[in-house]
């Protein structure tokens, strides 16, 4: 039943997959701290930055995002990313893409964090001298991330299917493996069954896991 | 009180939106409408010189043979229901009876043909390369490695690429050949990817007229056929049909017609039933 399987590189492409997924991950995480920490500094420039960012980032589909960074970026503007072949700056543009995108829902989602933090804290930590910096990292963001582990786990999950629309622009993740062997196969659901299984293998984990890890951290007040 | 009165009406308007709906999908059910007096036939709806929607109807040499095998099944034009059949959906769009036949760029296959039964084939088409027209530095499949080439994301043209005829190739993927031809013109792609039925349909646009011009390498063979439902008695129908629009000239007029201003140098018609490899 499942013979129509031999001849492709299924785990090849979902270890694409986890890579795209793991390095916009990481990448995310830290462009959408800065963008929370820019969203609740004194600064307005900074403020009116973060905001604007967020709110037109997040309302453009990525899949605009992702042929842009082909079509516009590499095609267009001659932007390699370091990178003479094809496969090579593809990859790197989707890493690019899924962090700009991704990163918006992180800064809301560690916003919100940082709003569970009394203010009091804020305020004394302030009356202690310390400057602006220390009072975030030092005592509002450590509670915020602790208190975030669960939407920031739905944010990841939903940047691991995200990635499928790297194929967009011909990354070899599972959802160009999945095209490829419908054109060949013809077997539609088959196909599909097996790719949105391999998702859920990748996914569920994810899930548990940190859903755990967020009991575990979160701070009981 | 007032809130009751809203959720009464929303609720009045929203059965109204339902079964205005449950009406629309029942006018449009290809079995029940006026006794079997229409045939619905799946084609690509967005590949100019085949199959394309345009504000003025449906053009290509996939509509121009449609129309004349349903012409000889008995159906004028003004009884077809033409419905876009994207390349994975074909199978399933036969196999529920959505649509009665597909001429859709539609290749024949050995595991394609496990699935549906095929008429024809009615055109023998290869791989082929679509070139700038002034770039003079690819002239066989071979100096094809290293070059840029660009082709339809998971398409067989994109796998044939790498797999056989030039792995040390370039290739981009994306999901339509419009975004290939963006980069083909701006020189970051130096060619196209595809059957050369395609490439000439998109060569003979008028907004590209003059720029593009078409390799020549046949480097696959593929071979069109029109896809019935697995054991139907359409088969026998259509290739009936097929024959006698080769016969009566029909056939070369739909080819001048839709390749013509590319160059295109098509291959004489397919006897039925004889797949080349």
């Amino acid at each position: 039943m499942f013979d129509f399987l031999s001849g492709y590189d299924l785990l090849g492409a979902f270890w694409v997959t986890v890579q795209l997924t793991l390095l916009a991950a990481v990448g995310s995480l830290v462009w959408g701290t800065l963008l929370a920490a820019m969203r609740v500094g004194p600064v307005p420039l900074m403020r009116g930055f973060g905001t604007a960012y967020v709110n037109i980032v997040r309302n453009v589909p990525l899949t605009v995002i992702i042929l842009f960074t082909s079509l516009g970026l590499n095609q267009t503007l001659n932007i390699k990313l370091g990178a003479e072949n094809f496969d090579t700056i593809n990859f790197r543009l989707a890493v690019l893409g899924l962090i700009a995108y991704t990163s918006a829902f992180v800064c809301e989602a560690i916003r919100s964090g940082i709003n569970t933090v009394p203010v009091g804290q804020a305020e004394a930590a302030r009356a202690l001298g310390l400057s602006f910096t220390q009072v975030l990292t030092l005592v509002v963001l450590p509670q915020a991330f602790r208190s975030v582990v669960g939407p920031l786990t739905n944010v990841l999950i939903a940047l691991t299917k995200n990635t499928t629309v790297a194929a967009a622009i011909g990354v070899a993740e599972a959802a160009l493996l999945m095209k490829k062997m419908i054109e060949n196969e013809a077997e539609l659901l088959l196909i599909s069954a097996v790719f949105a299984f391999g998702f859920v293998v990748l996914t569920l984990p994810t899930g548990l896991i940190l859903g755990w890890v967020g009991k575990k951290v979160a701070v009981k007040r | 009180m007032k809130l009751r009165k809203v959720t009464a009406a929303s609720a009045v308007v929203l059965a109204l939106a339902v079964s205005a709906t449950a009406c629309g999908s029942n006018d449009k059910d290809p079995g029940s409408s006026g006794g079997g007096k229409k045939i619905a036939i799946g084609i690509k709806f967005d590949q100019p010189g085949l199959g394309q929607k345009t504000p003025q109807g449906y053009s290509g040499f996939d509509v121009d043979v449609a129309k004349y095998v349903a012409k000889k099944l008995g159906y004028n034009e003004d009884q077809i229901e033409w419905k876009e059949s994207k390349s994975a959906d074909r199978e399933t769009m036969l196999q529920r009876g959505d649509v009665q036949f597909i001429a859709a760029t539609y290749s024949i296959t050995p595991e394609r043909e496990k699935k549906v039964d095929f008429a024809g084939p009615y055109l023998l088409a290869h791989q082929d390369v679509l070139l700038r027209a002034d770039d003079d530095s690819i002239k066989s499949p071979a100096d094809l490695n290293n070059k840029k080439l660009c082709s339809v994301t998971g398409s067989t043209s994109a796998q044939n690429v790498k797999d056989k005829l030039a792995p040390k190739a370039n290739l981009q993927q994306y999901p339509t050949y419009s975004a290939c031809l963006t980069g083909l013109q701006n020189k970051a792609i130096d060619a196209l990817t595809t059957d050369d039925s395609i490439l000439a349909g998109y060569a003979s646009q008028a907004q590209f007229k003059g720029k593009f011009k078409l390799g020549g390498f046949k480097m696959t063979n593929e071979n069109y056929g029109i896809g019935v439902k697995k054991g139907s008695d359409l088969k026998a129908k259509i290739n009936k049909a097929l024959e006698d629009m080769v016969a009566d000239g029909s056939w070369d007029k739909a080819v001048k017609a839709n390749f013509g201003p590319a160059n295109y140098q098509n291959e004489p018609a397919p006897k039925i039933g004889d797949i080349k490899s």
